[in-house]
């Protein structure tokens, strides 16, 4: 297993450095101009100059190795900088990978936002797998009865309606019309009492149900059907014809069998986690990676778009594998080596 | 204690709750912007968000009040030639400093700081998007603590282009000395935490989400400003930002809400804010292309060539003149706009003394004059519908940027145009491409490779020579200068670029006036633009606001933000 997976981390490294080209290259395409937010009363002269001096003026293969030497050796050097406080050479005049609409470093960003994402976006998939599994379960012990259609229906609905929608639909009903909630996320709040607490209860409310059920949804469909897999095998009926009691039958015998390809497709639903919600964040103004993500778009800051971008990439490959390791260890079965 | 002791104690606190309850008495003002934002150096800036959101910390010299009149701010009085702070020959400003002002760390503010602001902008790599307000400025010297001269080395009638305007304040030397040039992006350290002296310093700031700002407590005016912090929440979207103020009351004030007009009525109606608009000098205006834009030309395409390339058929102006009188100019308000826009028929609208009376036949539809100069002109009607002459069918390849109010107008100018025999493609271009001047794309206003263009443009401050001279022939945009320049239409006229010599040495305010509107009156009877709306700023506001918050079109809205309080 161990060597299996040092295997996978060294095939990893190519297939990151092919991705971190694809993503620069695609995004050093796409027209784009980091000016363009600029009110149109400042003249072209000036917004070459503003070019120029955003490092514009560079060949395409120069920037793309200026950016992955900052991103892959003065990033983590300052990273262990940062960490262990010490001073490895001349830190001062080491460039760092900086946005061009804050001008800071895009990594300091991302930390900045992270807290949030992963509360919010990390909430609501526990709230969601939470949901999910007894949803699922009694879907598949009671197929076709009305809790199963009402699941399927729910389920179907929640999934196919996109968040914009809901999360629309959630402010108008409970800011607008009931006035219990707030239509916008107060990211300055700090929870220092029950007071405060219940108060960022409340702003999380929205946004994390709006995930919620959209995740909901899928895991739910997911569960049922290894359930049903899993119902119909020879070993439950042996539990059974045993004397187990139906509950011991489900909620142990099935319910840890089914669970192998579920806890799979969450390892892999991981990144997400961490990559935030685009809409959702945008929506109740939450700022999260997704909102970074997207106001980097919006005004063409190029060198933050590929850093979060890239991240990702590094996240999905690594969550892969860990899903990949998880099955190996969930399921005697599978032999890696 | 003696009883007498209590005496000098009472009044101390009385004083004290006294000062307290007007120097940030109000609490706490909540301000939403639904682009956030990015940094605190508008010189830097990405941005109008980022200019608003610094005018909180720093001033310049003057400002520019909501009726586009020019106030001192950290100047004591505004130089003219009258009262001799204006050379006689134009060429040099002398501004006097407020005595006694100093930053929020204490420090006092001296000419020194104003002259090193300028050489800071000035610096040839520093990328300072407020570069052309110094343009032709040749010195900006500090004659002692409290006098600074501009020298400009051409004559200067409207010397009002550095430090007026929110656009370019003050720096502080002592903060920003060692951020020059190319280091300038590298101090985040600065760009974030500004000093200034205006009313409000930053006490957090989380780049592209959220400003909170406490009261300067070294503000030069006592007793203000009213309110103790101001959050400034950016993000999101115009619809929910005037969600949040007009219907739910969780903000104070919500900026530039280009919205469906009916959706903010029925918003509106809540009853716990207004809606507020304000009109500048921007205008929804159409580029027509003087010259051919057909791909099969090459290098050559959208070039003037010295007059060789003409369009097929917007050369022609009475097809210029038709498309003009086609539009119903208050259909697209009303459907649009609403309090946000007016019709107008000028792309030099605003301040009123330079707004031309000339070009009123536009304000009304005429579909049947319309009709009449193309048939006079020869284009007839084909099977189809669409006129034809020679050959040449009216067949326009309208762009725009991407935004559901341009798309609503652009169909109904399609409309518009179908009933006088002009068949039209609409096309629109994500915004950041259309008004991003990448090279690489075929995209952008400036390469025009279309047959209509339409978006808003306008000028900073009053004055409008800048702007006039946008449409010279030198000024038009080409391979061989990079598509740079604002002469969309590819106009070129000897008396135009006469004229516009002539404003440059004009120093009088009425003959200013009279040159300018004839600039106007000029690129409109010629088509090269049809001038559709007069759009206002629209903001919302909270009921509970009071003190002059109103959008400033003139300046950042924020310009007086010392004096909002708490009704």
């Amino acid at each position: 297993m161990f060597r299996y997976a040092v295997r996978r981390l060294l095939f990893a490294v190519p297939t990151l450095l092919v991705i971190s080209l694809i993503i620069f290259a695609l995004l050093d395409l796409a027209p784009s101009d980091p000016t363009a937010q600029l009110p149109l009363t400042i003249p072209e002269e000036v917004r070459q100059m503003i070019r120029l001096s955003l490092g514009l003026g560079e060949p395409f293969h120069i920037r793309y190795l200026l950016w992955l030497e900052q991103f892959l050796v003065n990033e983590p050097l300052n990273l262990i900088e940062h960490y262990w406080d010490i001073r490895i050479g001349d830190s001062e005049e080491r460039l760092r990978v900086r946005s061009w609409s804050t001008r800071a470093p895009v990594i300091d960003l991302i930390a900045e936002r992270l807290p949030q994402t992963l509360l919010v976006v990390g909430v609501s998939y526990a709230v969601a797998i939470m949901i999910a599994i007894p949803i699922g379960v009694v879907s598949a012990y009671r197929q076709y009865s009305i809790f199963d259609q009402l699941g399927t229906f729910v389920s179907m609905v929640g999934y196919s309606v996109p968040t914009f929608f809901t999360g629309t639909v959630l402010i108008v009903v409970f800011s607008v019309s009931l006035g219990w909630l707030p239509s916008i996320y107060d990211t300055t709040h700090v929870v220092t009492d029950l007071d405060s607490f219940i108060v960022q209860v409340k702003q999380m409310i929205m946004p994390v149900m709006v995930l919620a059920l959209f995740n909901t949804a899928q895991l739910s469909r997911f569960v049922r059907s290894s359930m049903l897999d899993n119902l119909n095998q020879e070993y439950v009926r042996t539990a059974r014809a045993k004397g187990m009691t139906e509950p011991v039958v489900i909620l142990i015998h099935v319910l840890r069998n089914s669970m192998i390809p579920v806890v799979t497709v969450i390892a892999l639903g991981l990144p997400t986690t961490f990559a935030g919600a685009i809409i959702t964040e945008q929506i109740f103004r939450i700022n999260g990676v997704g909102q970074l993500l997207i106001g980097a778009i919006e005004a063409a800051d190029i060198p933050t778009v590929q850093t979060v971008t890239f991240i990702f990439a590094i996240l999905i490959v690594l969550f892969n594998l860990v899903a990949d390791l998880l099955y190996g260890m969930l399921d005697p079965r599978i032999r890696y080596d | 204690m003696k009883p007498s002791a209590l005496i000098p104690l009472a009044a101390a606190l009385l004083f004290a709750t006294a000062a307290h309850g007007d120097r940030g008495g109000d609490g706490q003002l909540k301000i939403l912007y639904w682009q956030a934002p990015s940094i605190l150096n508008p010189f830097l800036s990405g941005g109008t968000k980022d200019i608003h959101a610094s005018a909180l910390i720093i001033e310049p010299l003057a400002h520019y009040d909501t009726d586009g009149n020019i106030v001192p701010a950290l100047a004591e009085e505004i130089p003219t030639v009258e009262n001799g702070g204006v050379a006689a020959d134009l060429r040099s400003i002398t501004w006097k400093l407020k005595q006694g002002v100093v930053w929020s760390d204490g420090t006092p503010f001296t000419a020194h700081d104003v002259a090193f602001t300028a050489a800071y902008c000035m610096h040839p790599e520093g990328g300072c998007n407020a570069a052309e307000r110094f343009e032709d400025v040749t010195s900006v010297e500090a004659l002692d603590d409290h006098t600074v001269r501009i020298g400009f080395g051409v004559a200067k009638p409207f010397p009002y282009g550095p430090f007026v305007g929110s656009e370019v304040p003050v720096f502080q030397k002592a903060q920003y000395q060692e951020c020059m040039g190319a280091r300038a992006p590298q101090c985040t350290e600065q760009n974030f935490g500004t000093i200034g002296t205006g009313p409000f310093k930053v006490r957090e700031f989380r780049p592209n989400d959220v400003v909170l700002y406490e009261m300067n407590g070294n503000y030069r005016i006592p007793g203000k400003p009213h309110f103790a912090t101001v959050l400034l929440k950016g993000g999101g979207d115009a619809v929910s930002a005037a969600r949040a103020v007009l219907e739910t009351g969780e903000f104070d004030y919500a900026w530039n809400l280009q919205v469906e007009p009916e959706i903010l009525a029925t918003m509106e109606k809540t009853g716990k804010g207004e809606v507020l608009s304000a009109f500048g000098t921007s205008v929804e205006r159409l580029m027509v292309q003087l010259t051919n834009p057909d791909k099969a030309l090459g290098e050559r395409r959208a070039t003037y060539q010295n007059g060789n390339n003409p369009h097929p058929f917007l050369s022609d102006p009475a097809v210029r003149r038709a498309l003009s009188l086609a539009i119903d100019r208050q259909i697209l308000v009303d459907a649009g706009y609403g309090s946000a826009g007016r019709v107008t028929c000028n792309v030099l609208p605003a301040p009123a003394i330079y707004a031309s009376k000339a070009n009123d036949w536009c304000r009304t539809q005429n579909i049947e004059t319309a009709n009449r100069l193309l048939e006079s002109a020869g284009w007839v009607r084909g099977a189809d519908g669409v006129r034809e002459k020679d050959g040449v069918r009216l067949s326009i390849l309208f762009q725009t940027s991407t935004n559901s109010v341009r798309q609503g107008t652009q169909a109904l100018i399609k409309q518009m145009w179908q009933e006088i025999g002009v068949e039209t493609e609409l096309r629109n271009i994500n915004a950041s491409v259309f008004f991003g001047g990448d090279q690489s794309s075929p995209d952008t206003i400036q390469k025009f490779f279309a047959d209509i263009e339409m978006y808003t443009n306008n000028f900073n401050g009053t004055d409008p020579e800048n702007y006039m001279v946008r449409w010279t022939c030198d000024k038009m945009p080409s391979p061989e200068n990079h598509w740079i320049g604002q002469n969309m239409p590819r106009y070129c006229s000897p008396a135009y670029d006469k004229l516009a010599g002539e404003l440059a040495q004009t120093a009088e305010l009425k003959s200013r006036a009279r040159i300018a509107k004839q600039m106007n009156d000029m690129l409109i009877d010629y088509g090269a633009m049809i001038p559709l709306i007069h759009r206002g700023a629209v903001a919302a506001r909270a009921n509970s606001l009071g003190g002059g918050a109103f959008p400033n079109v003139w300046d950042a809205t924020p310009w007086n933000i010392q004096d909002w309080h708490r009704k």
